[in-house]
């Protein structure tokens, strides 16, 4: 068996995979394995019990969203009566930013390899403030969703019904040469995501001031194309995954109590350890102590070569971690040491286009001592106050220990 | 009342400059008296149990934790000590450029590919794993550290003399490259001698002392120690002396070394006398029973060696060829016969240089012992003037007799191809030895035409033999005939030297004096040296593997296979 070989094969299928944006549908008709009673979440398994507050937050909302229950308490009791399922996002080729909470009748975005045809999925972005990913479920946050749910993404799905894809490796390519980094930062990617679609929805809609209102919602929200970037980056790994012999690593993900990984040669075990608290900004009024453990499915975007693995392509935000341009290369430098190999369509200005560093190599971190490093939203604590912060947050190294133990048993090298 | 407390930080590495630097830094806060930071190895905790500062916790420490003390005169001055140990870690980085400093050896190898050699001094145990990847991307070792064992230093030489690389050490203390100074190099002088040597402090003094006489220094190539040792086989002063041999700029060679294994000095002595240079040589504490074999002059102390160098750059002799006599080729063994013990002695401690094995009744070492004195093997040197040939006969000064008959034994060996023998004159010896010799060399000639005879004859005009007319009749013989131990040996070195075979490791010269770049791996002290002298190079941000989790080392072990 060789490893390097098979680490080289997995990379190379990830950064073939052409993850295209094909269209928008309910999720019990499109999700593999969706079903009323069952709610997605982001991260590895977990119960109820364990779950942080804006992941409990996030599922009573998406139970009063399905209308399963009237009102918070009934939802808790539904879920303490053992009536609702959870299961990871990734269990169904799903992934969702912060909560990540999907239920069976929210839209999603559907992004398709098509080198490999393998699908992923993502839920639509509400924007900044109180939102459900962040566990709040007041009435203005269910009406927003609604109206995305009923209004934006049908007129969406409609948009891109002609056929013609929007190819999400080729927007990140350009986000990255105007200052994304494609996790804490869309920016530009949100622009160009909206300056596609607008001509479409303008196109289709019967109604202008529709149109105006969603392209209006779509430009303002600088991380509308968050969800089909990560629902790419999904696609992309998932090409990756399942290689037999290979230590890179095809999943990251937190549920806000634990991190999780899974390794594309180990099959769909996932290796779990408590999350570690984000180092970061603070928005005015909040401290580290108002903060809710690491959270969200985002950390696909580091698993696929960007997001905090490309943060030289940032520098504007560099300030989460109170640093400077040369922190946001050295950050991109050291990444280098615990990857596989170097994106061929994702490329940083300022290290000479260099290729992102893509694709880590669990006996790599391990040898150095260097976990990931992940660009990551900071949520409350409490659910339903929403983002307080951002900042850098480092998986625990015990999930790599026991990822390589496991590659050693698994491959009889004990 | 005084108070003692520690910390212990599991796989945190620093490297030891550092940790000095934050030792003093932390005695230096107030209330505090003393403090240790150490990696908790056994020799560590000795130490700071010596000086009162090791606690229960520190005595649990592994060698791979970071072990930090402090004793202070009250509680709070100690925890508040304690407490500052990060502040004070902060602000020396704070000190240092922002430029990202690999963590890796391949990541740096990216950084600065033109890097030409790379610079180790981790800890012993994970030295020669950092050497063998340097060796692997193609790059030269100045392996500081030690603790190396000797099996990992043959395998790594060995390697390197196939990629054509050089490793410098283990435990090599200093060197010069290119007019950079490596390690705990003096800032000499850059000029016209070479020097190879086996042992740091003697690199030192010798290229301090050449600056000070006012020549300077072309290259100083350092081998670690136990190059010279017999399981090495010098393989570094071998490729030292071939690229002092082929670089245009070294004039006067200078080969210091503790006295090496017979057959390695043999190895090497005849690689040194292939070069067309002057070559310098102290074996510390070794002198030499001769002063000057060809191109090869030994010397007795480092000092003497920086003197003769700078003398021999001044002398234009060394440059003059060396003169083409056509010498016999030697068929085989060396057998000297000798009537005179001392000079058997000094015989065999010559020719111990560049013959090996040898064997003789008066060995000096006790490998050279010859376990029957009648039964020689290899080169030998038999004095037979030893009390058991002696007994009930005459000295073989004065009867030629029982030497005669051993060399008719001798020449019946096929695998002997010279003949050694001294003819000792003067009073109470025999009245005409070289007739004696004459007809027996003679007589054995008329079966082994091939056979080279060596005489060395000592006495003087006026002794009763006639010193004019013994030589004359010897060397009607065919014999070679000398009147000086010194001619003798030399004739004998170049006789051999002819036919010992060319030791040619390959070094690409015009690589190696390529202007030097680094990659410096451990202390942090030698990449600042490295920049200080204007030289390029990147430092690596090194730490143990898998934070040196011996379970998980050994999976990525395997996983390497």
């Amino acid at each position: 068996m060789d490893i390097n070989q098979a680490n080289e094969k997995v990379v190379n299928k990830i950064m073939a995979a052409r993850p295209m944006l094909t269209g928008l549908g309910i999720a019990r008709d499109v999700v593999p394995g969706m079903k009323e009673n069952l709610i997605m979440h982001a991260g590895p398994p977990i119960e109820w019990e364990k779950m942080s507050g804006p992941m409990r937050g996030g599922v009573i909302g998406a139970i009063l969203f399905e209308k399963l229950a009237k009102d918070e308490k009934q939802a808790i009791e539904m879920v303490e009566a053992g009536e609702i399922e959870f299961s990871p996002c990734h269990h169904h080729d799903s992934v969702g930013p912060m909560a990540g909470v999907i239920s069976s009748s929210m839209m999603v975005y559907i992004v398709e390899n098509e080198t490999d045809g393998n699908k992923a999925y993502s839920n639509l972005n509400e924007g900044y403030g109180k939102v459900l990913r962040y566990g709040a479920y007041s009435p203005e946050v269910l009406e927003k969703l609604s109206w995305m749910n009923d209004v934006m993404g049908p007129l969406l799905a409609e948009a891109l019904s002609d056929g013609e894809g929007l190819d999400i490796r080729a927007l990140l390519a350009e986000a990255l040469h105007m200052g994304d980094e494609g996790h804490n930062r869309n920016k530009a990617g949100s622009l160009i995501f909206t300056k596609l679609l607008a001509p479409r929805i303008a196109k289709i809609s019967k109604d202008g001031s529709v149109a105006s209102e969603i392209i209006q919602f779509l430009g303002d929200n600088a991380l509308s194309v968050l969800n089909p970037v990560m629902a790419a980056c999904k696609a992309m790994c998932d090409a990756g995954h399942g290689i037999e012999g290979s230590t890179v690593v095809t999943t990251m993900a937190r549920n806000g109590t634990e991190f999780g990984i899974r390794v594309s040669g180990l099959g769909d075990k996932w290796f779990t350890a408590p999350v570690e608290q984000p180092n970061g900004l603070y928005f005015p009024g909040y401290t580290s102590e108002d903060a809710s453990g690491d959270i969200g499915d985002s950390t696909i975007t580091e698993t696929s070569g960007i997001g905090a693995f490309a943060m030289a392509a940032a520098p504007a935000i560099v300030t989460f971690i109170s640093g400077t341009p040369q922190d946001a290369l050295n950050a991109t430098l050291e990444m280098y040491e615990i990857t596989t190999s170097e994106h061929s369509h994702f490329t940083i200005p300022s290290l000479d286009f260099r290729g992102t560093p893509t694709g880590i190599d669990i006996r790599k971190v391990i040898e150095l001592g260097i976990p990931p490093r992940v660009n990551t939203g900071i949520a409350h604590k409490d659910a339903g106050v929403g983002q307080i912060g951002a900042g850098l947050v480092r998986p625990p190294m015990a999930i790599f220990e026991k990822a390589l133990i496991a590659f050693a048993e698994e491959y009889n090298l004990g | 009342m005084t108070i003692t407390k520690s910390e212990i930080r599991p796989g945190a590495y620093f490297d030891s400059v550092l940790l000095m630097l934050l030792q003093r830094g932390l005695s230096e806060l107030p209330g505090v008296e003393d403090a240790g930071v150490v990696m908790a190895t056994p020799a560590n905790l000795a130490l700071l149990d010596e000086s009162n500062l090791l606690t229960k916790d520190g005595e649990a420490g592994k060698p791979d934790d970071l072990l930090i003390v402090v004793r202070a005169k009250d509680e709070k001055s100690a925890t508040e000590a304690l407490a500052e140990f990060d502040s004070l870690i902060k602000k020396r980085k704070s000190n240092v450029a922002s430029d990202f400093y690999p963590k890796s050896l391949v990541m740096a190898n990216k950084q600065l590919p033109e890097a030409n050699w790379v610079l180790i001094s981790v800890p012993g145990r994970y030295a020669a794993e950092v050497a063998d990847q340097a060796l692997d991307i193609g790059k030269n070792v100045f392996l500081y550290s030690d603790n190396v064992s000797i099996e990992e230093e043959i395998d790594l030489k060995s390697k390197a003399q196939k990629l054509g690389l050089l490793v410098m050490g283990p435990d090599c203390g200093t060197a010069i490259i290119n007019g950079i100074g490596l390690g705990f190099a003096n800032h000499v002088q850059k000029g016209s001698i070479g020097v190879v040597g086996a042992s740091g402090t003697g690199i030192q003094a010798v290229t301090s002392h050449v600056s000070n006489l006012g020549a300077g220094i072309s290259q100083a190539i350092g081998t670690g120690g136990r190059d010279l040792k017999s399981e090495i086989m010098g393989i570094t002063v071998l490729q030292g002396l071939e690229i002092l041999r082929q670089d245009m700029d070294t004039k006067v060679i200078v080969l210091v070394s503790k006295p090496p294994a017979p057959e390695i000095a043999t190895k090497i002595l005849s690689a040194a006398q292939a070069i067309d240079k002057p070559v310098v040589i102290n074996f510390i504490g070794h002198p030499s029973a001769s002063q000057k074999i060809d191109n090869l002059y030994f010397v007795s102390s480092l000092e003497e060696a920086a003197e003769k160098a700078v003398s021999l750059t001044k002398n234009n002799d060394s440059q003059k060829v060396r003169e083409k006599i056509t010498l016999p080729k030697p068929t085989g063994y060396l057998r000297g016969l000798f009537s005179g013990g001392t000079l058997a002695y000094e015989a065999l401690l010559s020719l111990q240089s560049f013959l090996s094995p040898i064997y003789s009744n008066v060995a000096i070492s006790k490998d050279q012992n010859l376990e029957d004195p009648l039964e020689s093997k290899d080169h030998t040197i038999i004095d037979l003037g030893e009390d058991v040939f002696t007994v009930g006969r005459l000295h073989p000064m004065m009867d030629n007799d029982l030497r005669l008959r051993r060399m008719k034994k001798e020449v019946e060996d096929p695998e002997v191809g010279v003949i050694l023998l001294d003819v000792v004159l003067g009073e109470g010896s025999h009245p005409n030895p070289a007739k004696e010799i004459s007809a027996a060399i003679l007589e054995t000639k008329i079966l082994r035409p091939e056979l080279v005879f060596v005489v060395l004859v000592i006495g003087t005009e006026n002794d009763p033999q006639d010193k004019e007319n013994q030589i004359k009749e010897l060397e009607k013989t065919g014999a070679f005939v000398f009147t000086s131990s010194n001619n003798t040996i030399e004739f004998l070195n170049q006789m051999y030297q002819e036919s010992n075979d060319k030791i040619s490791p390959s070094i690409k010269i015009e690589d190696f004096l390529a202007p030097f770049v680094a990659i410096n791996i451990g202390l942090e002290s030698f990449y600042h040296s490295i920049v200080s002298q204007e030289a390029k190079a990147i430092h690596v941000e090194w730490r143990p593997p898998a934070g040196g989790n011996e379970k998980l080392m050994s999976i990525l072990d395997k996983m390497r296979n």
